[in-house]
């Protein structure tokens, strides 16, 4: 009973974020508006963490076999894929691997800076 | 026996599981980043679905359910960041121009990359979004004139090279930080990176949740820009 309120709740929080998607004309998908919300819920403490854990603690490790079914979908677009494969693994590999370094790295140099200046 | 598996609702399922764990058992036994369990189910279920001649439409449909938990287990993302709240205040300003810089630069090498290798706009298009949430990745490929399971795949392969290197990488590049690390990671590989992150630590795991967001919006703000270059 306990397991189906919390996951009672969770549901209730995507729900509300398909309807802010429905409503707002933003590029925002329903989900982070559900992220967004959820947080906001506990940050006000109308939510209490322990009111939903532990079934978002089980959602959120079981995540990435969710993706699965999306990552298999790359077979349907081998095809199209094929011809440019190399390029297109090149752009998506190097630039992933540019984006990770640089954010981590210029995040890193300013909260250094922010230590130092504290001290 | 190949009917029976195009109009199974539980094989697709059965084998997503079983090969997930199968690739968590390789993880655990080997201890190398790149036995990504992910990497090897995707893999071992493609091999798979050949090998019995199973149609993707078919497979999808088994695994509906399992697809259908994305959206509430992203709302839940909100319990790690809120237990890291302190933190998120403390740093925003440099989680600021950590996400500046890493969109600008990303979308920048996009745009370089695509007119060296001279890539139509319709395979340019559906690139710039390769780094963010597949949930906004689509919408997004969609407006810019992009294909959208060509980015599918880009935002699999991004959020895989996060799952896979990203922890070496960081490491090679002298990012040691948590906050700085766990960002690193979101803003290139979105959720399939959190998944990972969250391995690494709880710190690591919010940031990542948090990068997802903010690399999210900023993006679909400042690629129509980079859209209309090539």
């Amino acid at each position: 009973m306990q397991y189906l309120m919390q996951l009672g709740i969770i549901l209730a929080v995507s729900f509300a974020g398909e309807v802010l998607n429905a409503l707002l004309p933003l590029p925002v998908p329903a989900s982070v508006y559900g992220l967004c919300l959820m947080l906001a819920l506990l940050a006000t403490g109308v939510l209490k963490p322990a009111q939903i854990q532990p079934v978002s603690r089980f959602l959120i490790a079981v995540m990435p076999v969710m993706f699965l079914p999306t990552c298999v979908g790359i077979m349907d677009v081998a095809d199209q894929l094929l011809p440019v494969l190399l390029p297109f693994l090149v752009v998506c590999i190097v630039g992933s691997a540019l984006v990770m370094v640089v954010s981590g790295r210029v995040a890193q140099a300013a909260i250094r800076r922010e230590r130092g200046a504290r001290q | 026996m190949r009917d029976l598996l195009n109009g199974s609702l539980f094989f697709g399922s059965l084998i997503s599981l079983a090969f997930y764990a199968l690739g968590l058992a390789v993880k655990r036994r080997f201890r190398l980043a790149v036995f990504n369990p992910l990497l090897i189910a995707t893999l071992c279920v493609i091999g798979t679905l050949i090998a019995l001649d199973v149609d993707f439409a078919a497979y999808q449909h088994s695994t509906e359910v399992i697809s259908y938990f994305l959206a509430p287990a992203t709302v839940c993302l909100a319990v790690p960041l809120y237990e890291q709240l302190a933190l998120l205040k403390r740093h925003w300003k440099a989680m600021l121009a950590g996400l500046l810089a890493g969109v600008l630069c990303g979308l920048g090498c996009v745009f370089a990359l695509s007119s060296l290798f001279s890539f139509p706009h319709e395979l340019y298009a559906s690139l710039l979004p390769k780094n963010i949430t597949s949930a906004i990745g689509y919408g997004l490929s969609q407006e810019l004139g992009g294909v959208v399971p060509i980015t599918a795949s880009a935002i699999m392969i991004a959020g895989m090279f996060g799952g896979v290197a990203g922890e070496g990488l960081l490491a090679f590049f002298g990012v040691t930080d948590p906050v700085a690390r766990g960002f690193g990671i979101g803003m290139a590989s979105h959720a399939i990176g959190t998944a990972r992150a969250m391995d690494l630590g709880q710190v690591e795991g919010a940031m990542s949740s948090l990068a997802i967001i903010a690399a999210g919006l900023t993006t679909v703000v400042a690629a129509p820009f980079f859209s209309t270059l090539l």
